[in-house]
């Protein structure tokens, strides 16, 4: 891999870029981790929630008499009872718009419900099966009104969601830096595409569901609220706000959590409301969410009806691209339900120079549960978009659909480059990444094959998928963020500190869920002071340990925490520096740290180790004037732009024609995230995001009836991915580090979702071309498939 | 209801609800936590244990069925300070992430091989077919588990070396 700017001087320094052994699992292994339903708080007392069976309608009456009297039954509250409690609404932290419709809710639904699930009341008992036999006692009676499923629908206003907000729509969100460009663009064009695809719901399902547990010290003051999150940080602000319990005595902590994808980049209801009943009732509090329960109580994915139109000249060269959105907000707007589209519209121009940009959404409100972050976060709904419409493009043209990449890929002397849309690319190289998949395919005997078996009329014909991606992640530059209307920063905060004893602590503000935060900071700073890893110990997601922070999503915890922590690290080495100069009797300009020692340019022998220079900075006995004892620096790093990570992915398929089953035969991926701490850790980040993004091209979504009821609440109905589903994957990668940070460090927990739904969906409609199929919806379920295997046969016919 | 089971080589013996769930009996009861809960619907695997030496979901049968029985759970199988085997692999391949299928997914892995002597990938995948892991796309267990069975398992990658 390429060297750092400041390459480490001596073993053992170099431990970045090597396949370290996970310091996070024994623990995670043994059982020893506590994840959050397994804390034990003596005297807890349980919350059960009751929920909205139906996905729209008036609350005539709560009856809560039987439930109260039931065994174990401690309290049972309604939104009305507690009415008084919130300090605020539920918060949304993106106005995407200033005219942006957010219609007021509490974490129980008072007057009326708008989704199935919605929470109406919640029982207190003292055990869990009391408080789950308590909650089925409770009466609800609700005045259905009509379901609002259907995105076309909601936007006409057929049936209002919220009637008091006079229409479904929450906002229009518009980018056309140059109208005229664009139709002049259409207008004089070659080739045009026009595609309408839908991105369906998808549960983000991380396998512990979600949590929360309350412990309210009622003289002390102090509320410690424990919860399955990404962002304890961001919690804490927002528990405050929303309970109006002062942040000053409110402490957050995400044990270990496992998996969040997005769907704990949240403040959900569970949470307020356990810290507000912990308070009333002067007792701690525990909720952990049931897996059907996470099915309609935790935020969906995607949700949009997406349209886009390409011009090109006769070369196959792309002129304008033209998007329009209809984004399903659901019921209400959680956290930064708005924004997700939005978080894409940068996308649509894909890794292609294309000069006229339009781009437009409208959030529509429908009665079902609220969208939200899902791994990837409006980027891979955009990729999408645009690989497949390159791929109709090429097919429309009669182009290959490597070649029509090639002809429009920015190209790398072009960096960094000013996209249409606005948005300054920091880096990129996207011809090598293309080319070394396609070697990797072996493309040509591929073409070959499938040509083969076309001629032959094989009952099951191979299909091959490109997908080049780039994205925005390393959320965010600050200044970008508020740019966007957004309610919060971007930086990430790092504090170094090396312990009298020469061991070195990390805090950092990320709250990792599975990434191995522990042990790639703990790498960088090893490797910057020559000292084993195992001596760097890392803390976080505890906001009395870790007081500032913006926690993990958005691919943004190595570029924009890991460089906090680098930066840190930078800090401690001058204190310590100064510190060792005096002590030697050297000029600090001669000390260079190797091998986690001190040592004089030119004369090796004389030097002193960073253990006894910290020693020193903690007696403080004879430190230089004006020099602080301890040896300790903080960093906060805010990004100077986005990291912009791209690659290709192909996927080669093989469709059986005649029943419509899929079967994914290989998957090459070939991506660049600049330089890598931990290839390991890179690699399991993309495997899991490939399949995650594959599973929404083949297996997954929310289905909903006409009456707004989710059919898929379990994981009986919900298709969750197991081992049998895809193959082992192909990977390389090339290395444009990213000028953005100093370790030239890109984001890669979404990268593997954000390429791979359009690879897997281009290669099946590229198997299928020969029957006339241009499009099959997601998930591409073999009913679907053979149903466009057959309509497009009777249309030809 | 009276249940005897022993758990982890310790026999235990307690009065129980008739309904009560053996992965309840195991976390809440014995106080062993690290068998998880993933769903409600006995799919997703996460509470696998060993009944008698074969994995079961212990979602999916009573404290009171237990009765007599030997388990072990995940907290069962290191031996002093010493990861098992499976263990072992599923680190040394990064076969785990976020952790939270990790006990099951281990618990089944050990049964498999102890069952299918010849394993090779797809028998790892379809033996390991009812155990979800949102993480991982499953590439990593899979080489893990070959690795603790001693079957090769090849490169990380499966190619190497970078194009630029």
């Amino acid at each position: 891999m390429t060297a750092l700017d400041t390459p480490p001087a001596a073993a053992p320094a170099g431990v970045l870029g090597t396949r370290l052994r996970r310091r996070e699992d024994p623990a995670l292994l043994t059982g020893e981790s506590r994840f959050v339903a397994d804390l034990v708080v003596p005297g807890a007392l349980h919350l059960a929630i009751v929920r909205s069976q139906v996905a729209h309608g008036r609350i005539r009456s709560i009856d809560t008499a039987e439930a109260t009297a039931m065994p174990g039954v401690v309290a049972v509250f309604t939104g009305d009872d507690l009415a008084g409690d919130w300090a605020a609404p539920m918060p949304c932290a993106w106005p995407v718009t200033p005219d942006m419709k957010n219609p007021v809710h509490h974490p129980l639904a008072t007057g009326t419900v708008n989704y199935q699930g919605d929470a109406v009341a919640v029982v207190v008992a003292r055990s869990e099966y009391e408080a789950h036999d308590a909650a089925e006692a409770v009466v609800v009676d609700i005045e259905s009104l009509p379901a609002v499923v259907d995105l076309d629908d909601a936007m006409t206003d057929r049936v209002l969601v919220h009637e008091s907000l006079g229409t479904n729509r929450s906002y229009t969100w518009e980018l056309t830096p140059d109208p005229d460009a664009v139709e002049r663009a259409f207008a004089e064009a070659a080739h045009t595409v026009s595609e309408r695809y839908v991105q369906q719901r998808l549960i983000p399902s991380p396998m512990e569901p979600r949590g929360v547990v309350v412990v309210p010290q009622p003289f002390g003051g102090d509320v410690t609220v424990y919860s399955s999150t990404q962002i304890p940080h961001i919690l804490k602000v927002m528990l405050a706000v929303t309970t109006g319990i002062p942040e000053t005595a409110l402490r957050v902590v995400a044990p270990s959590v496992g998996g969040g994808f997005g769907a704990k980049l949240n403040v959900y209801a569970e949470e307020i409301l356990a810290t507000v009943l912990a308070r009333k009732l002067r007792q701690p509090v525990r909720w952990v969410e049931e897996r059907s329960e996470h099915s309609v109580a935790t935020v969906h994915g995607r949700g949009q009806i997406q349209h886009i139109e390409l011009a090109a000249d006769a070369d196959g060269k792309v002129t304008a691209v033209r998007v329009r959105l209809i984004g399903d907000m659901g019921g209400y707007l959680q956290l930064i339900t708005p924004g997700i589209p939005l978080l894409g519209s940068f996308l649509y121009g894909g890794v292609y120079d294309i000069p006229a940009f339009s781009f437009s959404c409208t959030g529509v409100f429908t009665t079902k549960t609220p969208t939200d972050a899902y791994r990837g976060a409006g980027r891979p709904e955009a990729t999408y978009a645009i690989e497949r419409a390159m791929s109709a493009l090429a097919d429309e043209m009669g182009i290959d659909p490597a070649e029509l990449r090639r002809r429009n890929f920015i190209s790398a002397d072009k960096f960094p480059y000013t996209a249409a849309a606005g948005l300054v690319y920091d880096s990129g190289n996207y011809g090598p990444a293309l080319e070394r998949a396609l070697q990797m395919a072996g493309y040509d005997d591929l073409r070959a094959e499938q040509a083969r078996r076309r001629e032959a009329g094989d009952s099951k014909q191979l299909g091959i998928g490109i997908s080049s991606y780039f994205e925005m992640c390393g959320l965010a530059p600050s200044r970008a963020l508020g740019g966007l209307g957004f309610g919060s920063g971007g930086w990430e905060a790092a504090t170094v500190r090396v312990l009298p004893t020469g061991k070195v602590q990390v805090v950092t503000g990320t709250a990792p869920h599975g990434q191995g935060h522990e042990t790639s900071w703990a790498m960088i700073v090893a490797d910057k002071l020559g000292i084993d890893p195992a001596d760097v110990d890392v803390l976080h997601s505890d906001t009395a340990i870790a007081p500032h922070g913006l926690d993990t999503y958005g691919s943004r915890s190595l570029a924009v925490g890991g460089t906090a922590v680098y930066l840190a690290t930078d800090r401690v080495i001058d204190k310590a520096r100064t510190i060792a100069a005096h002590l030697i009797e050297a000029s600090a300009d001669d000390l260079e740290l190797s091998g986690g020692t001190f040592r004089v340019k030119g004369s090796p022998d004389r030097g002193i180790a960073l253990s006894d220079v910290a020693f020193s900075a903690f007696t403080a006995h004879n430190l230089p004037d004006g020099v602080e004892p301890n040896l300790e620096a903080s960093s906060h790093f805010d990004p100077p732009n986005f990291t912009f990570p791209f690659g290709t992915h192909v996927c080669v398929v093989e469709v059986d024609t005649e029943t419509g089953a899929v079967a994914v035969a290989r998957y090459i991926a070939v991506d660049d995230c600049g330089n890598q701490v931990n290839p390991m850790i890179v690699e399991g980040q993309l495997h899991g995001g490939i399949v995650q993004g594959a599973a929404q091209a083949l297996l997954e979504e929310a289905v909903y009836d006409d009456d707004g009821n989710l059919v898929t609440s379990s994981l009986l109905d919900y298709m969750v991915p197991s081992a049998t589903e895809f193959p082992s994957f192909e990977l390389d990668h090339t290395v444009t580090p990213s000028p953005s940070n100093p370790m030239g460090v890109k984001g890669v927990g979404e990268a593997g979702t954000i390429a791979s739904a359009p690879a897997v969906m281009n290669a099946i409609v590229d198997a299928l071309r020969p029957f006339g199929v241009r499009d099959i919806t997601m998930p591409a379920s073999p009913q679907r498939v053979w149903q466009a295997i057959t309509s497009a046969q009777g249309a030809a016919r | 209801m009276e249940v005897s089971v022993t758990v982890n080589g310790t026999p235990q013996r307690h009065e129980v609800e008739p309904r009560l769930l053996l992965v309840h009996y195991l976390r809440d009861v014995v106080g062993l936590t690290g068998t998880n809960i993933g769903c409600d619907t006995s799919s997703c695997g996460a509470c696998t244990v060993l009944l008698d030496g074969k994995s079961i979901k212990s979602c999916t049968m009573l404290a009171a069925q237990a009765d007599g029985s030997e388990v072990t759970t995940i907290e069962g199988l290191a031996t002093g300070g010493d990861l098992h085997p499976v263990q072992e692999a599923f680190r040394e391949h990064h076969g785990l992430q976020c952790g939270y299928c990790t006990p099951g997914m281990v618990m089944a892995a050990v049964s498999l091989i102890e069952e299918v002597p010849d394993l090779d990938e797809a028998k790892v995948r379809e033996g390991l077919e009812g155990n979800l892991c949102r993480c991982t796309g499953y590439h990593n267990i899979v080489r893990a588990v070959l690795a603790a069975a001693g079957k090769p398992v090849g490169d990380p990658t499966a190619t190497a070396g970078a194009a630029s």
